[in-house]
């Protein structure tokens, strides 16, 4: 979901919004939540959005923040609009990253919608492919000492289906179709991984 | 569905009859039952009539909505020919140096070019004369992919043929090179390599003891997981500026996921059809993106 600043630049929407700078992306959030009915109708069961990338924490300290503040008022709307569509939510990324606040918010909300099953939505947050490839690797290695420690260990080495298995996006199969608005070429560190066989749409449109 | 409606219209017949009473009675048969035979007939007539009206209406609107399907297809199919015809009128331009905005590419911002080409279309002789033409543009240090390993298959051929290049080495980037380097990578550099990467830094540390303290922490960074790829791989090159796609489809075929964070992305077309001038019109696009990095 690229173009936000842009698109806020063109609508002329204020800087600092209604939740401190995080109103300029109200919008994305809306058309988010369109694409959800949109893909329901035409039977997408998977639907993954790029919402907040680990490069962002480098934008100002309050640009950030209110950023955050945004995404915690983004999850209590998506909690009721889920449950209408029954939609089920995952929060893909680096949580550590993030206040107990937000890290919990996005626990309840994964957890309040764990039955549902008609759609799939993963939001990736704190996000960048090669810290999700770092830290699936970094899982596999734990789990390979603690097999080794308690003797537990089928395979001599690390598997590639085992570092697969603790990628943020293994919730979700690998995408068909990646679509990029903004109008820009590049992938900036989002599903690198499982993006090997998807049609990399990019679009204008903002 | 005509039949239906006849024969449904047929059992309520009897119930009808006595709706039907033509105003003259100087043309009706003057007895009753002949009335009634005369009544049953026209009745029956104008049922089959009815059910006729209806199967003519559906066969017409099936055909209009097979034409309006038809028309989208050929107006849609009259679109993409006008605008591979503009296309390569627009490379043909390019190629001949008259469009005046491709005439200076500011080839230094190309540091690493890597191309990704559909195994089943790898031609060396198409191959070779792309890189020729990425020579004559200056182009310093390509890297060449395809999913099936074809092309690393035939280095040594395409090395041979191919006079202006060498095989990349791991510091050739940091240096002014007089003939172009190239490298060649496949599907087993990307996730396979991964794999094994995590083998190495898991020997690695559990060796200096380092990974028995790990909860949760994190005990090997992006950087050292990058030297264990360049470790395991050999030959592996910095990330690419630019990535460009000979096949039938956008989509980057499984070329190694830790090199292509930043990488811009251009869909090129079957190999097979590759055009000089398409070639400028990307390296241009390329040079004039700004990135800003998630700020």
């Amino acid at each position: 979901m690229d173009g936000n600043q842009r698109y806020a630049k063109k609508q002329k929407l204020s800087h600092d919004g209604a939740a401190g700078g995080g109103g300029r992306y109200d919008a994305g959030f809306w058309a988010l939540m369109v694409m959800l009915l949109y893909c329901q109708e035409l039977g997408v069961k998977y639907i993954t959005a790029y919402a907040f990338s680990i490069d962002n924490f480098k934008r100002k300290p309050e640009e950030v923040e209110s950023l955050i503040a945004s995404m915690l008022e983004k999850f209590h709307l998506l909690d009721i609009l889920v449950k209408r569509l029954a939609v089920r939510v995952h929060i893909a990324g680096n949580l550590e990253l993030f206040s107990n606040e937000l890290r919990a918010s996005a626990m309840e909300l994964t957890e309040a919608t764990a039955a549902y099953s008609k759609s799939v939505l993963t939001i990736c947050i704190a996000y960048t492919s090669r810290d999700e490839i770092l830290h699936a690797v970094l899982e596999s290695c734990e789990q390979k000492r603690i097999d080794l420690e308690f003797d537990n260990d089928d395979d001599d080495e690390i598997k590639l289906m085992k570092v697969e298995k603790n990628m943020y996006m293994a919730v979700a199969p690998d995408p068909d179709i990646i679509i990029r608005t903004g109008g820009e070429d590049r992938l900036s560190n989002f599903l690198l991984w499982p993006s090997c066989w998807s049609h990399l749409h990019s679009m204008w449109v903002l | 569905m005509g039949y239906v409606v006849y024969t449904s219209l047929e059992l309520g017949v009897w119930g009808r009859f006595k709706a039907i009473r033509p105003n003259s009675v100087g043309i009706l048969p003057r007895w009753k039952s002949e009335r009634r035979v005369l009544s049953f007939f026209i009745f029956k007539w104008a049922s089959c009539y009815d059910a006729l009206l209806l199967m003519g209406g559906d066969m017409i609107v099936n055909i209009l909505l097979r034409l309006t399907w038809h028309l989208l297809h050929v107006t849609i199919h009259l679109c993409y020919f006008a605008i591979n015809i503009a296309n390569a009128l627009e490379s043909h331009l390019i190629s001949n140096g008259l469009l005046g905005r491709y005439k200076s590419l500011h080839i230094s911002k190309l540091q690493y070019l890597a191309i990704v080409i559909e195994s089943e279309d790898c031609r060396t002789s198409n191959v070779i004369e792309l890189l020729q033409w990425l020579a004559d543009l200056g182009v310093k240090h390509v890297c060449l992919y395809d999913k099936e390993g074809i092309l690393k298959q035939s280095k040594d051929f395409i090395l041979e043929k191919f006079n202006g290049a060498t095989l990349f080495q791991e510091n050739d980037v940091l240096l002014d090179q007089p003939l172009m380097t190239l490298e060649f990578a496949s599907f087993s550099d990307g996730k396979e390599a991964v794999a094994k990467a995590a083998n190495a830094l898991f020997m690695k540390y559990l060796k200096s003891g380092s990974i028995s303290s790990y909860q949760g922490e994190q005990i090997f960074t992006e950087s050292q997981m990058g030297e264990a790829l360049k470790t395991v791989v050999g030959g592996n090159g910095p990330e690419p500026d630019l990535l460009l796609v000979y096949g039938p489809a956008r989509c980057h075929l499984g070329f190694p996921a830790w090199r292509i964070r930043y990488t811009e992305i251009q869909h090129m077309g079957p190999l097979k059809s590759m055009k000089y001038g398409s070639l400028i019109k990307a390296i241009y696009k390329f040079t004039m993106v700004q990135q800003n990095y998630g700020k």
